[in-house]
């Protein structure tokens, strides 16, 4: 039978070979263990003979030159072994991070290693280090840097528009404002300047014209760290000519390709070992140049070296969220529906390259609001601060947080209910977005509201709004997110071998989220095997895995279920084929269960798993990965490699049907009771509720609903970059400066709950869910805010307990209205 | 920037008899680090932002830890842990304002290991002066945190001095409310210090926030009856319930005779560099009974006096509304 035939057959999910086994049902992921007792190892934790210790040396000033460095005394010391300097590596293109550099951008960038036999020499050793600085200009606010006066960031420039995601050719420009232009933004008054990136569609002029009520408003969102708990500390060492590699990612086969090339070996060479991964967020799911500085050094020193992080220099240097400086004008017509948007972003994008996290909001407000026009500028500004990369919905989770509120000022205005007017521009199936205006697979929000709303009491408690029990206010809020979720084109590989056991090989990193494993249950579905028969590999390039998507951007789950589906279908056929040329008849005459092929007419004719393996090592060719597809990738193509001749393997690449982007959404109700007295408020009540497609794995999604919202209760309310505007170093370079929301903030308890419709592009009906389950709760707690104060006050987040007192007392906020990286 | 996180080599004394201790102290004088609970400790050390020559380790003396009775009130030892004073009964009985501050201070897990003594004692969390800058707190001739672009929530808006960091212990209001007693020892003697004394402002001693000279030991804490079941009040604002210094703090202690205030003890945290006595606020609420008019009537004076800096303004109406909470009632 063709593969596609196949997935034709299972996608209508014909009686009788119903996936109903693992799909939705909890399990224990294989890593759950070592956390919880402790043995799982992580790459701080690893030692090998001859081990040394390197740590870095990092600039104390947010841009400058390095004149001169003065090593005699360091390398002098008892137990220092070696220096790794910007000449020992390769240098970088500006903006793209360095490994070292003679020009550092931002304080804590590294400028040398050293190493030492212990952690206490080779710290020593680097005070003893003198370096000659020439300090440059710096910025730490966007805004002053795009003015005519303002410092660049860079020598070269001050912003990085580059032409798409991944565009190597680009590099950074100058790009300025008038005073006047700026001054009216500074002001208040709409954008006037060029923008580097824009994109429209429809006629918006036209669109506010037709609009019975608009809504125009500057916004600032802060940017704020990832708070890993595993500081990006990494180890390496080479034998026989191999690299080996033990760093912390979200990610594991998609790191492959681009750690090799850093290094300048081939993936063949490299021996990736990331079994567990303290925290990432967004922050470690592609290479970066810290994970592969000890492969540097330890190739110039002929020592394996560890590379230690302090906790503070995983928060100088270890990326964080984007904060934005904008300006969105909306217009509505009577019964709420958005007829046009005009979206214009700032975004800090730090010292680096940064991620393209207002390109992102922007395709968030076109999905989640359907305007039926709209307009989106933006400048991507570069600034001496820590550098900016994605973190849990870049982009879409800050527009959220800047959005939902103004929808319900416009629901105020125009005498709606405000879950009335989500629902009046929600997207579902049929609908587009983004400047292309492309298709999704599937959306179902309105139910989530409708869910989240009958769940939550909603009509009763929004009863409650305003309600005052002495300096005490009551809050009700509703919030939205999405983020895209799910990608194609990744492999899946599954070997059954002789004693009968299943091996699910999964390319997918273990980040925390079990997905790695929880995208194999649909395999062993289709294989109608026993879970506890199945062995999952994963966390070493040692252990044979496919290529696999990065694990951002909420994409595993739709991923890599579907790439896990499609290589069980290959083993599907290829154990029916051998059923058929051991026992007769042709493979449509087989079905298998309990792990056993048999004859559909006579079912006594059959054959174990086991047996099969045996007969696909005999048979060889396809069967036992001797011949493999064309189209799988180089790095499935080295694993399978490694595993021919050893079983069934099962190998494909994931080729089905995707009609466009696929929506992670998800909502947030919230009660709180705001203390007019001291700003601060309790989060009474929380429900968030996810439209995830087909619940795969309810556990991991409770846990991710529940993440998410105490992640969004800091994004509203707690988190945010301070930078000293004198000295450019940063406020937060630790979990209490940076204030990430802790038990004593969070209700009693926080709720979950899931449309659970399956999305229309995945054969079992998943899709991801990560990221918009942040940026629905802080929506919601900063509406819940407006609604206890009567309106929407403050034009930015955090909003904090400070502004709050400010507000009520009718002082003036401390905080001029444009200005970033400030309290 | 400094953040190596990595313990310095550094002699550890861990003597069992406080004459020991004291001799210690005496030896190594500005170079000894007397260490409690270690939470104000490591994170210098291992920054190597403070670079002592050793370190003197008080958890092994049995004289230092415990709460006693005494004739005039309760003596709480230096070593004492946090969680000691919030759970013990008679202090929840007499002196419930020093358990709610207690309680208030960390988190939990800091509670359980940090004493009374390194509460109290615990250097400023000014920001600039913690990331090693070269301020007058550290010695040299500059307060970052009192420029015009200066990043100064969190500082002082009262009794400021070159130096505007504030006091952060949770603790030291309850202690200056209730007109508690510092015992410090040294190898010469002891000595007793009211605690409003033993809290120094940048403007009698920029480096330190109290008044234990080298070679001196903070032993215990004593509380006088005077206060022991009157009505107390506490209430710390902070960004977050846990873990977070106070934006503004107060304790108060109050004496009533019928509905009348006969006496009464306001103390702000997180406004000066020393928990600051709300003076008029006392006098002014003598005579007057627990109402929200009195409260109106007498929370704008607490503020009086207040030089905001750039971005901390919110504490005068902070400190107003705390004022008023305790007048209630």
């Amino acid at each position: 039978m063709a593969l596609d035939d196949l997935a034709e057959q299972l996608f209508v999910r014909p009686k009788g070979f119903a996936l109903a086994n693992y799909i939705g049902s909890d399990f224990t992921p294989p890593d759950v263990r070592g956390k919880v007792t402790g043995a799982a190892k992580f790459a701080e934790d690893i030692r090998v003979d001859g081990l040394v210790y390197a740590r870095m040396l990092t600039s104390p000033m947010p841009h400058a030159r390095v004149r001169s460095i003065d090593l005699t005394e360091a390398l002098a010391m008892e137990g220092v072994v070696g220096v790794l300097t910007a000449e020992d590596v390769p240098a970088a293109a500006p903006p793209r991070a360095a490994i070292l550099t003679n020009e550092p951008v931002f304080v804590g960038d590294p400028i040398l290693a050293i190493a030492a036999i212990d952690d206490t020499i080779a710290t020593n050793a680097l005070q003893k280090i003198k370096i000659d600085f020439e300090p440059l200009p710096f910025c730490v606010d966007p805004l002053e840097a795009l003015g005519k006066e303002g410092a660049a960031a860079r020598t070269e420039g001050n912003i990085y528009a580059p032409a798409g995601f991944g565009d190597d050719s680009s590099g950074p420009e100058e790009f300025r404002w008038t005073k006047d232009q700026l001054d009216g933004f500074l002001g208040g008054e709409p954008p006037e300047g060029d923008t580097p990136v824009q994109w429209s569609f429809g006629d918006i002029d036209e669109g506010f014209r037709q609009a019975s009520f608009v809504l125009e408003q500057n916004f600032v969102t802060a940017g704020y760290a990832h708070h890993s708990m595993e500081p990006r500390s990494s180890m390496a060492y080479w034998q026989n000519g191999r690299c080996y590699l033990h760093g912390p990612s979200q990610s594991q086969s998609a790191m492959l390709p681009g750690l090799a090339g850093m290094i300048g070996i081939p993936v063949a060479d490299l021996v990736y070992i990331n079994e567990n991964c303290g925290g990432g967020f967004g922050s470690r799911s592609t290479p970066y140049p810290m994970l592969v500085l000890p492969a540097f050094f330890s190739r110039k020193i002929n020592r394996p070296v560890a590379l230690h992080l302090s906790r503070a220099e995983e928060f100088y240097l270890g990326k964080a969220r984007s904060g934005f400086q904008g300006h969105v004008k909306m217009g509505f017509r009577d019964n709420g529906r958005i007829c046009a948007m005009d979206l214009f972003l700032v975004q800090d994008i730090g010292c680096q390259t940064g991620f393209p996290s207002a390109a992102s909001a922007a395709e968030a407000t076109s999905l989640v609001y359907q305007p039926e026009t709209m307009r989106f500028r933006a400048i991507p500004v570069m600034t001496n601060t820590t550098p900016k990369g994605a973190q849990r919905g870049p982009g879409q989770n800050q527009i959220a947080a800047a959005i939902e509120p103004l929808l319900d000022q416009a629901a105020i205005n125009l005498e709606l209910d405000r879950l009335q007017i989500r629902k009046t521009n929600a997207p579902d199936n049929d609908s587009f977005h983004g400047p292309s205006q492309q298709p999704i697979t599937s959306a179902y929000i309105k139910e989530a509201l409708d869910k989240g709303a009958a769940r939550f009491n909603w009509a009763e408690k929004v009863q409650r709004s305003r309600q005052r029990r002495g300096s005490k206010v009551t809050g009700i809020g509703v919030g939205q997110a999405y983020h895209s979720a799910g990608r194609r084109g990744y492999d899946g590989l599954i070997r059954i071998a002789p004693d009968g056991k299943i091996h699910l090989h999964s390319g997918v990193g273990n980040l925390g989220t079990y997905s790695y494993a929880s995208t194999t249950r649909p395999a062993a579905d289709l294989l109608r095997c026993d879970w506890e028969n199945c062995v999952v590999h994963y966390g070493k390039s040692t252990e044979n895995l496919p290529w696999s998507s990065a694990q951002n951007g909420s994409n595993t789950s739709f991923t890599h279920s579907r790439a896990n589906y499609v290589a069980a279908l290959d083993v599907v056929e290829k154990i029916k084929s051998i059923a058929a040329e051991k026992l007769g008849g042709s493979a449509d005459d087989y079905g298998i269960a309990d792990e056993r092929v048999f004859s559909k007419r006579q079912s006594a004719k059959s054959l174990s798993y086991a047996e099969v393996a045996q007969a696909a090592i005999e048979l060889g060719g396809r069967f036992d990965g001797s011949v493999v597809p064309d189209e799988i990738h180089d790095v499935t193509k080295l694993a399978v490699a490694n595993l021919r001749g050893t079983g069934l393997i099962g190998v494909a690449k994931d080729t089905l049907a995707m009609r466009g982007a696929v929506p992670a959404l998800a909502v947030g109700f919230v009660e709180i009771e705001l203390d007019l007295e001291t700003g601060k408020y309790d989060i009474i009540e929380y429900l968030g509720v996810a439209d995830c497609g087909t619940v795969v794995h309810p556990k991991g999604l409770a846990a991710q609903v529940r993440g998410g919202a105490v992640w969004g209760f800091g994004m509203a309310g707690l988190e945010r970059h301070v930078y000293d505007r004198q000295t450019g170093i940063p406020a937060n370079v630790g979990f209490y400066q940076c204030k990430p929301a802790t038990y004593m903030d969070l209700p009693d308890t926080i709720g979950w709950d899931a449309v659970d419709l399956p999305d229309r592009d995945n054969p079992v009906g998943v899709k991801g869910i990560g990221e918009p389950v942040m940026g629905c709760a802080a929506s919601a707690v900063l509406c819940a805010i407006s609604d206890a104060l009567g309106g929407h006050v403050f034009n930015r987040t955090p909003v904090t307990p400070d502004m709050i007192i400010n507000h009520v007392a009718g002082r003036p906020q401390s905080t001029d209205a444009m200005s970033t990286n400030t309290f | 920037m400094a953040s190596f996180d990595v313990m310095p080599d550094i002699q550890l004394y861990q003597p069992v008899e406080l004459d020991d201790a004291l001799s210690l102290a005496e030896r190594y004088g500005d170079g000894g680090w007397v260490l409690g609970g270690g939470q104000d400790t490591y994170g210098w050390l291992k920054d190597r932002a403070k670079n002592p020559q050793a370190m003197i380790d008080l958890s092994g003396i049995d004289s230092l830890r415990g709460i006693r009775t005494t004739d005039d009130g309760i003596e709480i030892g230096a070593t004492t842990t946090l969680r000691e004073i919030i759970r013990d009964e008679r202090i929840n009985r007499d002196f419930s304002l020093l358990a709610q501050a207690a309680g208030r201070v960390a988190s939990p897990q800091i509670r359980n290991v940090g004493t009374l003594g390194g509460n109290l004692s615990q250097d400023t969390r000014c920001w600039y002066y913690r990331r090693g800058l070269a301020c007058y707190r550290a010695g040299g001739n500059l307060c970052y945190a009192d420029g015009p672009e200066s990043m100064n929530r969190e500082h002082a808006v009262l009794g400021a001095s070159r130096c505007v960091a504030v006091s952060p212990s949770d603790t030291a209001t309850a202690m200056v409310a209730l007109e508690a007693m510092m015992v410090v020892a040294s190898a010469s003697g002891v000595r007793s210090i009211a605690a409003e004394d033993f809290f120094v402002g940048p403007a009698t001693h920029i480096t330190q926030m109290t008044a234990l000279e080298p070679g001196e030991i903070l032993t215990a804490v004593r509380i006088p009856s005077k206060w022991a079941g009157q009505r107390f009040y506490f209430e710390k604002v902070a960004d977050r319930d846990v873990w977070d210094f106070a934006l503004v703090s107060i304790a108060v202690a109050m004496r009533l005779e019928g509905d009348s205030i006969a006496e009464s003890r306001f103390v702000c945290g997180g406004v000066a560099c020393t928990p600051h006595r709300l003076k008029n606020v006392e006098s002014a609420a003598r005579g007057n009974s627990l109402s929200e008019a009195s409260a109106d009537a007498i929370a704008p004076l607490a503020s009086a006096g207040a030089i905001p800096l750039n971005y901390n303004h919110f504490k005068l109406p902070l400190m107003e509304n705390l004022v008023r909470r305790a007048m209630r009632g």
